[in-house]
């Protein structure tokens, strides 16, 4: 039986520990305070090891977590959330917006045909409503496409 | 009398033609906000901060703006509580014990009506409350020198982590976690980065409305898409809508009774309007005659709760607008709309920027009668919208989220620093951390620091002085037992079982 609360603990206390060897490397001016800047973050990641060695010790019944094929769903859109973000700027609002957002329908939704339209209605839509009526400054398209 | 004139000139500026479009507007947004499952208040004002200022409103419409969309995500998620029995946002919890069931009774609309007049009476007298006692409170806090924040930042953290949790040490590291991300960033005494690991991007430290709109609405598409939509809204059908005045007579003392509950329970730190719809519902269960009425659609259960709720909202503005710290998570969003807004909360904001203070409270007051007026008769639109379903709003909310750090920030680093949240707070929610904490830690954690090492400064490194004034020694006591106290309180708060829901009902 895997327990969730024991590996967040247990990431969560190396991060604590790097956070404490990255706290060492901060560089303190000449004129400084009588804590620095270095005792706060040492307080901080003091915290974070006390609670995760109670999470360790002490976990909290699982929760469910999701199997296989759903993992594999999650990832995907985690993926297109990631690439949404690098792509925005490239290629403008409408194609990726299109695309990322069916790709979210169909996951939520699972009908291919209903979702395709969703993402192309919702790339139209958000793009009316926040160029024309709201007034942001988003390109539409590729640079060089026109508009 | 200080008081009237000050609200008049709130009202001077906060009421033109304009301002009350865009309290009209928010008050729309909000409540639809509320009422969609999966979308509270923290997440729409969280989602439309960005938006509105890259809009360019001036301070006072934006905080008209959003204020409206705060109440009226109170409001609006009393809506999905009555008729589907899933609260829109975890204050609306409480109603769907007895909302519910009289919706299954055939009495939807009057739930509707009751709980839309009980959201009322508790808003409005919670902001008559907070235009008294927040003035008052202002001139305490000019007492408070670096070792009393400090203390009061602590309280702040312990107490809703006691509250708000059920593991103390989860509240606390969540709290830890955005402390440490608050650490990201250039210190401002030395003027040297912390933590950036060269990346330039981090030198201006951690946006809090990346992480806000990545903890609260991307976390979300994950658990739609865990579990298919599942608990999205269909087919919801109601009949006419009347007000039933002998039921609003009945309720009259529960909703008063739940407004003083609420209010209290919103003014202190950490408490916030889940603590307030709670203690509300069952103060007013237990002074009931008809005790066992109550979860099987009892007016007064629905009354009682949601003004709770809404006064709660009104209370814990007090202080989030006198000291600067917020009580819940929806009032860390709203200070971080007033950070964002270039305007620091505290005892000063009283006496420099007095119209800033009052056409925030007269805009209250202006939202809360458009609330009134919209939700009543007009309930049935927004039950329409109910309807939506969620592969459509889902996507939709994700690409605002996008859309509203794009044109905030214009890089691609922080969208993708939100997708990160997005991650954390799915997995923080799966493990039942509390994520309120660690926006709270990410919005105070400068300031904590700052007054820790102030007070340093002061006391040339004696680490007692922060225990030096009376009022620093209550306010530690206070946070020692706002963490502690929940632990052995817990077995006798045990919160009441939601009830069961009829799937036949929505299969129509």
């Amino acid at each position: 039986m895997i327990k969730g609360d024991r590996i967040f603990g247990s990431f969560m206390l190396v991060v604590a520990l790097g956070y404490i060897l990255s706290a060492r490397g901060i560089e303190t001016s000449f004129m400084s305070d009588p804590v620095g800047p270095r005792v706060f973050p040492y307080m901080v990641a003091g915290v974070v090891i006390l609670c995760s060695l109670v999470m360790i010790l002490r976990p909290d019944p699982d929760e469910e977590w999701p199997a296989g094929p759903m993992i594999l769903q999650l990832g995907i859109a985690l993926v297109a959330l990631a690439a949404y973000a690098e792509a925005i700027t490239p290629l403008g609002f409408l194609i990726p917006t299109a695309i990322v957002s069916g790709i979210l329908s169909w996951q939520i939704g699972g009908n291919p045909t209903r979702s395709a339209l969703t993402g192309l209605g919702l790339a139209v839509g958000l793009f009316v409503l926040f160029r024309v009526i709201l007034g942001l400054g988003l390109r539409s398209l590729p640079a060089g496409w026109g508009f | 009398m200080e008081t009237l004139s000050n609200l008049a000139m709130g009202f001077s500026t906060a009421l033109t033609l304009y301002t009350l479009i865009l309290a009209i507007i928010g008050c729309f947004v909000g409540t639809i906000i509320g009422a969609l499952p999966g979308l509270g208040p923290s997440n729409g004002v969280a989602l439309l901060i960005p938006i509105s200022f890259s809009m360019g409103l001036d301070a006072i419409s934006a905080l008209v703006l959003l204020t409206s969309v705060y109440y009226g995500a109170m409001y609006g998620g009393r809506i999905s509580s009555i008729l589907l029995n899933i609260p829109g946002d975890e204050p609306a919890m409480m109603t769907t014990l007895d909302g519910y069931p009289m919706a299954r009774q055939g009495k939807a609309a009057e739930a509707l009506v009751v709980s839309g007049v009980a959201s009322f009476v508790g808003a409005l007298l919670a902001t008559i409350g907070l235009m008294i006692f927040a003035p008052y409170l202002a001139r305490v806090a000019y007492q408070f020198g670096p070792a009393e924040y400090f203390a009061l930042y602590m309280l702040a953290f312990c107490t809703l982590g006691g509250i708000g949790s059920s593991n103390q040490a989860k509240a606390a590291m969540a709290a830890a976690i955005g402390l440490g991300i608050a650490m990201i960033g250039m210190d401002k005494t030395t003027g040297m980065p912390r933590f950036t690991f060269g990346e330039l991007h981090l030198m201006d430290g951690v946006d809090f409305l990346v992480a806000i709109v990545g903890l609260f609405a991307v976390a979300e598409v994950f658990f739609f898409i865990e579990s298919h939509g599942k608990d999205s809204a269909i087919g919801v059908k109601l009949g006419k809508i009347l007000v039933p005045w002998r039921m609003l007579r009945q309720t009259t003392g529960a909703m008063l009774r739940g407004t003083g509950i609420g209010f209290v329970a919103g003014v202190l730190p950490g408490a916030g309007a889940s603590l307030g719809s709670f203690l509300a519902y069952m103060g007013e269960k237990s002074i009931a005659k008809d005790k066992a009425t109550f979860g099987k659609g009892n007016p007064k259960g629905v009354a009682a709760p949601e003004a709770g709720n809404n006064a709660a909202a009104g209370g814990a503005l007090v202080p989030m607008l006198t000291l600067g710290v917020p009580g819940s998570g929806t009032t860390a969003v709203l200070l971080a709309l007033l950070l964002t807004l270039n305007i620091t909360p505290g005892p000063l904001l009283f006496a420099e920027r007095p119209e800033v203070v009052w056409s925030l409270i007269a805009s209250l007051l202006v939202a809360n009668v458009v609330l009134l007026l919209m939700n009543v008769p007009m309930v049935k639109i927004f039950v329409k919208i109910l309807s939506v379903p969620a592969w459509v709003l889902l996507p939709g909310v994700t690409m605002i989220a996008f859309v509203g750090i794009y044109s905030l920030t214009g890089s691609s680093f922080d969208m993708l620093m939100m997708v990160g949240f997005g991650v954390l707070g799915y997995v923080m929610r799966k493990l039942n951390i509390p994520t309120v904490p660690v926006i709270l830690g990410i919005l105070l954690g400068n300031a904590m620091e700052d007054n820790l090492r102030r007070a340093m400064v002061l006391s040339n490194g004696d680490f007692w002085y922060l225990l030096s004034s009376p009022i620093a020694v209550g306010l530690w006591i206070a946070a020692i037992l706002g963490f502690v106290a929940p632990i052995f309180l817990r077995r006798l708060l045990k919160k009441p079982p939601v009830p069961t829901h009829d799937p036949s009902l929505n299969e129509d």
